[in-house]
């Protein structure tokens, strides 16, 4: 058993010797007035959906949140144009997927296919790609940076807890998530999943009958 | 650790030379205290997350799931509450009837199979609904909104009994259930339920399935008739009185959504008792007595839910991760809805029923005594079902839903302190690592104080019990072997090959009153996965070619959640009898469950013959 001094432990933990201030965070409860009073909402978007500028299929810029997700019904998943594994197939699903929702698409529901691969997929490598599965407007494919597309993956918890797998791009997870952004209802489902079964968890999260969609949604910018 | 697979090897290294360093800090004479003041402990008995010391798991790009760390909160403060009981109705208006009653809102689509036979006697009323709680002590967590049945979680407990055998009709009983949740969901929840009854012998249409839900402003009666397996076959008006369970739990089932909705409150607790565990000290078994369940001077069988939750640092309130796959952990501990409790007992004997609702983390429960010693106490069943006897055991395993019943003897032990603390180490939703924390390092989840005053003990000993009901035999020849292989593609939960599909992909149907004996394999690496089977309780034949063991971590017995672990493979043995109707074998982590690990089946009178459904 080696003995171990403070000096030993801070470097193990690499932390400052600042041992107070972690205290007073860790041990004392803090006052109920410390909480800040946030919508839920706006801890959904603090949280999972940054202030990201990516780039469209069409070559356009869009924010994260405010023009992709805010307001709106949305369903996501992961892509690399030149991936001969899941991908293809979930997006020929989603193209049923697309038909069957028919004039609701680019209304108040749309898709995102975020990829994985930012550097080989340039917005034209995307555009070619739509174009080839005759992805109708409402379906955007995204592209951005690499730390961009990673913060992406992240926050939407497409990663895998084992390192390897996770690094392995060409087994990447083939989930499709879903949501509402301001119902705050969010669900998952196999991005293979029956195209009439996607569309019903859809339902789910729909506006319910007595309510209204919220005005001025839809319509990209 | 050879159940490692090679791609996980870099992250065992990382998780070993944390725990070395956890031991280290002890070994060099840190003690709890000096970790306190550096703030390197909580007081709940955790590390705080810091590179190459907690368990908490980083991601391959090298940061912590941005996972929200709860607030500081003072353990062992709160009364653990005991959960109130639900009284009976008089009536229900409109009244019940064996067809659904669509006209008047139920949300039933199968009409009652057993009513005729079994008419409820008593009846029972609850309505899914918002409310408002405090989880921890008073000024430190702000007011939480939670679902609850009746507004609260857990929800009333009910109390129940078997009918005496010969009229078995006497224990049947219905329950109204109402949906009113709101719309507003404060972040997660999804207000469309349906309920399991876990694991009644329940017609099926009243089971839960989980694509039978209710929306809101609908109502769903349920039929539990509370008779034994066997009364309209083997054992034709009594029932086999080995198939009697005596404690189960009540949850939201939504198809998708059951982890949001069962971490918002969305479970309760529901006992049965009979002429044999009579829930009276002087009769029957004499296990200790049940009472009121409320009067700590009279009510010594007391059950503990457990669940951990996470709570948003800048909001104070209940978080739920959204978009994870892979199971949630918390960070704070509740037993009956307070994070880390006191119960004050007296010097006697107690039954604790010992319930994990989740969502993922599964445990090993010790009750650490007075200088880090290990208390040794009585299991007596497990999910419910009593053991051929009691078994004297230092610990108990459990994963999401698997249920204990155990008994803890506090005599001659007055004015002294036990935990339950949980040692087994968890560091991410794939399941524990297979490391078993030293006395007094684990999670210390409730204090229990014996300073209660002294009051006559009538229960028996446990060590003078020579055997419940027994076991009915699993000699019977199965109709048919059928495999269940969990395994993971693309992030994904597939068994047999195929990913899980949707409400209409019925994938294999039992013949009733038929016998089948399933394997189940686990493929999926480093995961482990709590399999649970609706409707009928099966009992291990074998796992990994073993016999189940009767000692130390109990695996033989009748169950309901077959704890899965790596590379695993078991075989069970079930009867299927009496209803029929649609069931659902699934995960029980509820986070895979609800990421489609699971496979729908139904009980009919003709059957199939697919051994890999």
């Amino acid at each position: 058993m080696t003995t171990m001094n403070r000096r030993c432990l801070v470097k193990l933990l690499g932390t400052t010797p600042f041992i107070g201030a972690t205290l007073a965070h860790a041990q004392t409860p803090p006052a109920l007035a410390t909480f800040k009073n946030i919508s839920s909402r706006e801890r959904i978007r603090q949280r999972y959906f940054p202030d990201l500028v990516l780039t469209s299929h069409e070559g356009r810029k869009v924010r994260f949140y405010d023009d992709l997700i805010k307001d709106k019904i949305v369903i996501f998943n992961m892509m690399y144009a030149k991936c001969d594994g899941i991908c293809m197939p979930i997006t020929m699903n989603l193209v049923k997927v697309q038909k069957l929702l028919g004039n609701r698409m680019g209304k108040d529901i749309f898709m995102y296919s975020f990829t994985l691969k930012p550097k080989e997929d340039t917005p034209m490598v995307l555009k070619h790609y739509a174009h080839m599965h005759r992805v109708k407007p409402g379906w955007l494919f995204l592209t951005g940076s690499e730390a961009d597309m990673e913060t992406v993956r992240q926050k939407l918890g497409y990663v895998d807890p084992d390192p390897e797998v996770d690094k392995d791009k060409s087994n990447h997870i083939g989930i499709i998530k879903y949501g509402n952004e301001p119902l705050e209802r969010w669900g998952g489902c196999p991005g293979l999943s029956n195209p009439a079964w996607i569309v019903e968890t859809l339902s789910w999260v729909d506006w319910p009958k007595d309510m209204k969609a919220p005005a001025g949604r839809g319509g990209q910018r | 650790m050879a159940h490692i697979s090679k791609r996980n090897r870099r992250r065992e290294k990382d998780r070993q030379t944390a725990a070395n360093n956890r031991r280290e800090l002890i070994a060099a004479g840190f003690k709890r205290r000096d970790l306190l003041k550096m703030g390197l402990l909580t007081t709940a008995g955790m590390l705080i997350s810091k590179k190459g010391l907690s368990a908490h798991p980083l991601t391959s790009a090298g940061f912590a799931y941005d996972d929200p760390e709860s607030p500081p909160t003072t353990p062992f403060v709160e009364n653990m509450p005991r959960i109130p009981v639900l009284a009976p109705v008089a009536s229900l208006t409109p009244a019940p009837t064996i067809a659904p009653n669509t006209p008047a809102g139920e949300a039933r689509t199968v009409p009652h199979q057993a009513f005729a036979q079994f008419p409820p006697l008593r009846f029972y009323e609850m309505s899914e609904q918002a409310g408002t709680v405090l989880m921890a002590p008073p000024g430190e967590l702000p007011p939480q909104t939670i679902w609850g049945f009746n507004g609260i979680t857990p929800g009333p407990m009910i109390v129940e009994r078997y009918g005496p055998l010969g009229s078995p009709q006497a224990g049947s009983v219905l329950l109204r259930l109402r949906n009113n949740l709101p719309v507003n969901n404060g972040g997660f929840g999804l207000p469309s339920v349906t309920e399991h009854l876990h694991n009644g012998h329940t017609p099926l249409e009243s089971d839960g399935f989980p694509c039978f839900f209710m929306e809101r402003g609908q109502f769903y009666d349920h039929h539990y008739p509370n008779v034994y397996a066997g009364i309209n076959s083997t054992h034709p008006g009594t029932g086999d009185i080995r198939e009697a369970m005596h404690t189960l739990w009540y949850h939201d089932h939504r198809i998708d959504h059951t982890a949001e909705n069962t971490y918002k409150g969305l479970a309760g607790t529901y006992i049965l008792f009979n002429e044999f565990d009579t829930g009276n000290e002087n009769t029957g078994f004499r296990l200790p007595s049940f009472g009121d369940g409320q009067n700590p001077l009279t009510s010594f069988d007391i059950y503990m839910m457990f669940n951990d939750k996470v709570f948003d640092e800048v909001t104070g309130l209940l978080a739920f991760d959204l978009f994870n796959t892979d199971g949630i952990l918390g960070d704070k501990f509740l037993v009956n809805g307070k994070i880390q409790p006191v119960l004050h007992v007296s010097p006697r004997r107690y039954r604790f029923r010992w319930l994990n609702t989740g969502p993922s983390r599964f445990y090993q429960m010790f009750v650490l005594g007075p200088n880090n010693s290990t208390k040794s106490f009585w299991q007596i069943s497990t999910d419910g079902n009593l053991m051929e006897r009691p078994v004297q055991v230092n610990s108990v395993r459990f994963s999401v839903a698997e249920r204990n019943d155990v008994i803890v003897d506090f005599t001659g032990q007055a004015g002294k302190t036990f935990y339950l603390e949980n040692r087994l180490e968890q560091e991410d939703g794939r399941g524990p690592t297979g490391d078993v924390l030293p006395a007094g390092q684990g999670q210390k989840i409730l204090k229990i104080v014996v300073d209660g005053p002294v009051v006559p003990d009538n229960s028996i000993d446990p060590a003078l019990i020579t055997q419940f009901y027994g076991f009915p035999n699993t000699t019977d020849a199965p109709r048919i072997t059928r495999t269940f292989r969990f395994e993971r593609g693309n992030g994904q939960w597939q068994v047999n090959g195929q990913l899980v599909g949707n409400c209409n992909n019925i994938r294999f149907a039992i013949k009733r009153n038929s016998v089948e004996k399933w394997i189940f394999q686990n493929n999926s690496g480093g995961w482990q996965h709590p399999i649970h089977m609706h409707f009928e309780e099966f009992q291990t034949l074998s796992i990994n070619g073993q016999a189940p063991s009767n000692s130390g971590l109990i695996t033989k017995g009748r169950k309901d959640v077959f704890r899965l672990e790596h590379n695993m493979e078991a075989v069970v043995f079930f009867r299927f009898r009496d209803f029929v109707g649609k069931i659902p074998l699934h995960c029980h982590n509820v986070v895979h469950e609800d990421h489609a690990m699971m496979v729908l089946g139904e009980i009919n009178d003709v059957g199939d013959n697919k051994t890999q459904p």
